[in-house]
């Protein structure tokens, strides 16, 4: 277990390597898309997955990050870094205040609750006015900057999120095989067992819910710095949504689970986008939709404990695992 | 006395589910607590480690009042419980599970397992051990690698104890621990108790096997429709009449 994620993390710094050969700039902003989307998703995962909380409402710390770092840089000139962490301290800190009475729900009143906070922070980016813009948004987010080198291309960006996601990648990976790990996952099984084995659950389950958020404002405060254009469109509970598909569908409680989710539904997206066109010619959106609608419904009745645990098909031929006699 | 309750009780609308009870445990030993079903026995457990909190009455353990106290902080002053309807940590392995149940073994918070890697850790290390060493103890140890929910009823109890032991409690609450295992498994189930006794780690035992009760049990409280009816040394309790009487609904002697 240990060391087949070693691997994987070796293996996933090799592949980084292949991009900058080819050097195509559609390819740098997919990937680029994917590293920010998985940066959310990596948190969601440990929430959702790990302390077995749902949230629908990501998309707004997402938001909230994108626009701290596009107000602070933009209006009050702050330099770009600082910017950045405000980005993700401050929907951190949101969290951890709201998180307090929310956390207090179960199961779907947890998921209401969320998505009605989602709804609230989209409406007060819609209605920001000078502050954030209105529904058109605000331009003109400088390149991000850190000491002398300037984000101002593709590649380096696409080189800085994916190293950022790698150090959270690595994080992650300590975090699931620590003690805290193993308290989370007890949460998410039985709260009066986890509570009798000394766990705080409801500080933990805090301490996830901000975490989650802090990551999410971080990714938030990335795109921002990359797309250097914010509106309240990509901050909508659309994208919540997502997100909570990326963790589902990657996998509850794995590692690679959120990573792989956000590759396969980033990707999916593009690909049908190419494909259906060439597939049913003159066919619109809608029809992308329905294909993506299937593909997943499919993916969930087939694989329901989501895609990493498909790595199980791959590995049985290689090498047969000893299982100890029940 | 390790642990004292006193003028505990507790009503759910117009029920008594326990009525002004008070006993105490002795460092390393074992109180059985009987009685037939629903007489509150299960209630009291829960009132003990903070899942219910009391209409009056104390808890101290070592002296210090523990009423109020949520679970999780009663669990680290050193009492904790296995359930008459098992809590396992389904989806975790056998090993998982008693080593999160050895959480307070341990100090690491969230932002510090974040930021260290965990095969350097010797907190993590000592922890594994110690699990292991339980798990042999109690006869898990060939299957620490499988899924909970995988092990065999019998086998799910054990894991409920062993688990509730990780944390090395001064007193642990088992909950019917020989319900559904068969005989030579109690026997064993006995036996591993009586060797924990000797460790020194005190235990309340809800048990609806007598045999198990009169071998393992120093002191025997009996309760019946909330309150306590008799308590004393298990050769006491046989000879009780007012215990006979709630068995056997009259007065005869037991053979």
């Amino acid at each position: 277990m240990h060391l087949k994620n070693h691997k994987g993390l070796i293996l996933l710094l090799f592949l980084l390597v292949i991009p900058l050969k080819i050097d195509s700039n559609y390819l740098y902003s997919t990937l680029v898309v994917i590293a920010i989307y998985s940066i959310v998703v990596q948190g969601l995962g440990i929430l959702m997955g790990y302390a077995g909380q749902v949230s629908f409402g990501h998309a707004a710390f997402f938001g909230l990050g994108g626009y701290t770092a596009a107000i602070l840089t933009t209006r009050f000139n702050w330099p770009t870094l600082i910017a950045l962490l405000a980005a993700a301290i401050l929907p951190g800190i949101l969290a951890a205040i709201i998180g307090r009475q929310t956390l207090k729900l179960r199961e779907l009143y947890l998921a209401l609750a969320t998505l009605g906070f989602g709804i609230l922070v989209h409406i007060i980016f819609n209605e920001g006015g000078e502050l954030t813009g209105g529904p058109s948004g605000m331009s003109g987010i400088p390149n991000l900057t850190i000491g002398t080198i300037s984000f101002d291309n593709d590649q380096k960006f696409y080189l800085l999120v994916w190293f950022m996601l790698l150090l959270i990648l690595i994080g992650i990976y300590n975090l699931v095989h620590s003690r805290t790990g193993r308290a989370l996952c007890s949460i998410r099984e039985s709260e009066y067992a986890a509570e009798n084995a000394g766990v705080d659950c409801a500080r933990l389950k805090l301490q996830a819910f901000t975490f989650s958020a802090l990551l999410a404002g971080l990714a938030g405060g990335l795109y921002a710095f990359y797309v250097s254009f914010i509106s309240p469109s990509p901050f909508s509970f659309h994208t919540s949504v997502q997100f909570v598909l990326m963790v589902v569908i990657g996998g509850l409680g794995t590692f690679w689970g959120p990573l792989l989710g956000a590759v396969v539904v980033v990707s999916l997206n593009e690909l049908l986008r190419e494909i259906v066109p060439l597939l049913i010619p003159g066919a619109g959106g809608e029809y992308q939709i329905i294909i993506y609608g299937i593909i997943l419904v499919g993916l969930m009745i087939f694989q329901p404990k989501g895609l990493s645990s498909i790595g199980r098909y791959f590995r049985l031929p290689l090498k047969k695992e000893l299982k100890p006699e029940g | 006395m390790l642990l004292e309750l006193s003028g505990i009780s507790k009503h759910f609308g117009g029920i008594v589910a326990v009525k002004d009870i008070g006993f105490g445990v002795k460092e390393g030993s074992i109180l059985a607590l009987i009685g037939p079903n629903g007489a509150g026995k299960t209630t009291l457990f829960n009132i003990i480690t903070g899942a219910l909190p009391p209409e009056a009455g104390s808890v101290t353990i070592n002296g210090r009042e523990i009423v109020g106290l949520k679970p999780f902080e009663i669990a680290s002053a050193g009492i904790t419980r296995t359930f008459q309807n098992l809590q396992l940590f389904g989806s975790m392995t056998v090993l998982e599970n008693v080593m999160a149940g050895a959480y307070l073994r341990s100090k690491k918070g969230f932002v510090r397992s974040f930021l260290s890697f965990p095969g350097t850790c010797r907190e993590e290390k000592k922890i594994r051990e110690e699990s292991l060493i339980l798990l042999e103890e109690i006869g898990l140890a060939e299957t620490a690698g499988l899924p909970a929910t995988q092990l065999p009823f019998g086998k799910q109890r054990l894991l409920e104890i062993a688990r509730a032991l990780a944390s090395k409690p001064a007193l642990v609450l088992l909950d019917e621990p020989a319900a559904g295992l068969n005989p030579s498994e109690t026997e064993a189930l006995t036996d591993y108790l009586k060797k924990l006794k000797t460790k020194g780690t005190a235990m309340i035992l809800i048990e609806h096997d007598m045999q198990t009760v009169m071998e393992a049990a120093d002191r025997i409280v009996v309760l019946n429709f909330g309150q306590m009816i008799a308590e004393g040394t298990p050769a006491e309790i046989q000879a009780h009449p007012e215990v006979i009487k709630a068995y056997l609904g009259e007065d005869e002697k037991i053979a």
